[in-house]
């Protein structure tokens, strides 16, 4: 019985060793943790594939849990760094006694996506007509206003389906970010947000259910993110910017947005859309990683920092071809003086 | 004593068996009390969870219980850029989409278990009953993409067109349809419960004795008249216990209902119309909800689908319990 008892107790001991032993080769490595959007998932692991090549010393592990999430794992301390499509609200950074800095990594952009029989060439809206649609007032596809901007095109008679993101998204936040802006009525009936409380239409879960939607019905309008618009082969819109042009989404249209920062220094959390600059595609946004200036973490921080430049100068040139638009250089540059 | 014993008892030996020498270590009365022991642990734990279950789920909602309040139930407005929230639509919603299922699938599945039960041989009935019970292992995701891709045109292009064009006077046939909607989510979920009111219609019927369907036979029943006096008839509440255990899957669905929808927080009569169910509206939004009471509230909605579920549940064990208790005594 006795004898048992310490056998017992030595099996336990030899897989307490083991497992410690295991710790303790890999203690070398510094691991760093982050969390939150999605959207910028494919092209973050692209990264820390890269990047862990490269410096074989680090393990970075990014969780794609979405951005609110990402923006509660920073305050709750439990990441290295978060990661977010919309910026923080005030009320939010305030939450925690720690500075939270904004990094635009890469740009995003909203597409408008439709499916209309016997169209030819692209439809070109305007901000107010969008709006108009997706608040219900216009109905049918051959209204005046749309009309009144596609004179080659032969517009049917038909209803307008709108198909909407169902579950909470940046994208649906990025596009009625945009929509507030050009359209009072919008601002005052809707708002913005992740989750809105829509006046027509129908809820599609993912970038993917929208396209299915409107990809299966015939007079359906939607808004999908870029980077699955332009993987997925579906007709987008040429939406008419501040300079009155109709631009076609694309990521050099996105990536102008931005080029008419002046303001480098204050505070990121800028919007983007409508962006007043020749060949900017007028719903465009950046996506940021979230870095928490937390003392008891400075380790972790310098490596989060070092990741970061490499994605804001080796990294950007794989953005295109995961189409996310790359920040203009001058902005780039003037982030890389603010890591420091 | 063999050579696997022997090996046992050196000092390697004792750390790879170490599972198997549970023996050694205990005189069988010990074992006897250990195991007790650690069975009624178990028991216990599981209890134990659930209790914190409910207590986080209070703790979680607390926020939206403090400002809403009973207002939540009743009303139907679901704004989170305005921060007002309201539980109707998705209340309706669920028990909408649920009742429609149940009710498409409930003869569906009783005519399942007769035929195995009954009409088929034992082989085929063996076969056919692998396949039902299969239905129930398919993945909801797997099963909401089939019926987003394929389902819903289903519906759009030949369900649809003919009700309206008959019946469209009718409030529940109005409007048009777009594939998705109540209908479309009734529909998966009818499916997705058939295993469940099938398997247990089964279990039900078997408990029939044998000589009660001699003798409808003996007296010169067809198979047909059989069936429904000495099957059918006795059982009517354990065919109701298996009914509402499928309504307690159903309303719990989420993932094939999310995707079907339409997810409009709306409360509208017509089968086409897009809605959104208690389920689908917290997978949907929680993820990326706005602020604490837009998370307190989605909370909420779990407590009340919790609620739901649970009278549900309790519903359907009462009649079971019944059914087979009246049975023994007999």
């Amino acid at each position: 019985m006795k004898q048992g008892v310490y056998s017992m107790i030595k099996y336990l001991l030899a897989m307490l060793f083991t497992v410690t032993s295991l710790n303790a080769a890999s203690g070398s490595v510094k691991k760093i943790n982050g969390a939150g959007a999605s959207f910028p998932y494919p092209l973050y692991s692209k990264w820390i594939s890269e990047y862990t090549k490269q410096n074989p010393e680090t393990q970075i592990n990014y969780q794609s849990i979405g951005s609110g999430g990402g923006i509660r794992q920073v305050q709750k301390e439990t990441v290295d760094f978060g990661a977010s499509d919309a910026p923080m609200k005030d009320d939010d950074l305030k939450k925690v006694s720690f500075e939270i800095k904004h990094i635009p990594t890469v740009l995003g952009a909203v597409v408008v996506a439709y499916n209309i029989k016997g169209i030819e060439g692209q439809l070109n809206l305007d901000g107010d007509t969008l709006s108009k649609i997706f608040l219900g007032k216009i109905t049918k596809w051959n209204d005046p206003a749309i009309v009144a901007m596609n004179k080659t095109a032969t517009l049917p008679k038909e209803d307008i389906l709108i198909v909407h993101r169902a579950d909470g998204s940046g994208t649906t936040s990025i596009f009625s970010e945009y929509l507030s802006k050009i359209s009072a009525d919008w601002k005052s009936s809707v708002g913005e947000g992740k989750t809105l409380e829509w006046p027509v239409g129908i809820g599609a879960k993912g970038n993917e259910g929208v396209t299915a939607m409107i990809k299966q019905t015939s007079g359906a309008i939607g808004y999908i993110g870029l980077e699955y618009a332009l993987t997925n082969d579906i007709a987008m819109a040429k939406l008419k910017n501040k300079k009155g042009e109709f631009v076609n989404p694309s990521v050099d249209a996105v990536s102008k947005s931005a080029a008419g920062i002046k303001n480098f220094d204050g505070d990121m959390r800028m919007s983007i859309t409508d962006a007043d600059a020749k060949g900017a595609y007028p719903i465009s946004a950046f996506t940021y990683i979230l870095l928490p200036l937390r003392t008891n973490n400075a380790e972790a921080l310098d490596e989060v920092k070092k990741f970061v430049k490499w994605g804001l100068t080796l990294g950007q040139a794989m953005a295109p071809e995961l189409n996310y638009a790359p920040l203009p250089v001058a902005l780039r540059d003037a982030l890389l003086e603010r890591i420091k | 004593m063999n050579t696997f014993e022997i090996n046992k008892e050196s000092k390697w030996g004792r750390i790879v068996f170490f599972p198997f020498a549970f023996k050694s270590f205990f005189s069988v009365t010990k074992k006897e009390k250990w195991s007790k022991a650690f069975l009624s642990f178990v028991a216990l734990f599981a209890i134990f969870i659930f209790i914190l279950f409910i207590i986080y789920m209070f703790k979680a909602s607390w926020k939206s219980i403090l400002e809403f309040g009973p207002s939540f139930i009743t009303s139907n407005s679901w704004n989170p850029v305005e921060d007002e929230f309201g539980a109707l639509a998705f209340l309706y919603g669920t028990v909408v989409t649920s009742f429609l299922a149940v009710c498409m699938a409930a003869p569906l599945s009783i005519g399942v278990a007769i035929f195995i039960n009954e009409v088929c041989s034992e082989n085929i009935g063996k076969i056919v009953s692998v396949f039902v019970e299969m239905i129930a292992a398919v993945p909801s995701i797997v099963f909401g993409l089939w019926a987003l891709f394929y389902l819903s045109p289903w519906v759009k292009n030949s369900i649809a067109p003919p009700l309206t064009a008959l019946a469209d006077y009718i409030p529940i046939f109005k409007g048009p349809s777009f594939g998705i909607g109540i209908l479309t989510a009734s529909l998966i979920l009818a499916i997705m419960i058939v295993p469940t009111i099938s398997s247990i219609c089964r279990e039900v019927f078997k408990n029939i004795p044998s000589h009660q369907k001699e003798a409808a036979l003996a007296l010169g029943a067809t198979r047909y008249e059989m069936i429904k006096l000495s099957i059918l008839m006795p059982s009517i509440s354990g065919i109701m216990g298996a009914v509402v255990l499928g309504l307690g899957r159903a309303l719990g669905e989420t993932m094939a209902v999310a995707m079907v929808i339409g997810n409009s927080a709306k409360i509208t009569f017509s089968i086409f119309a897009p809605a959104a169910t208690m389920a689908s509206v917290i997978a949907n939004e929680y993820a990326e909800a706005e602020n604490d009471l837009h998370l307190s509230s989605l909370a909420f909605i779990g407590l009340l689908l919790f609620l739901v579920t649970l009278i549900v549940n309790g519903l359907s064990r009462y009649i079971v319990w019944r059914v087979l208790g009246s049975k023994k005594e007999k």
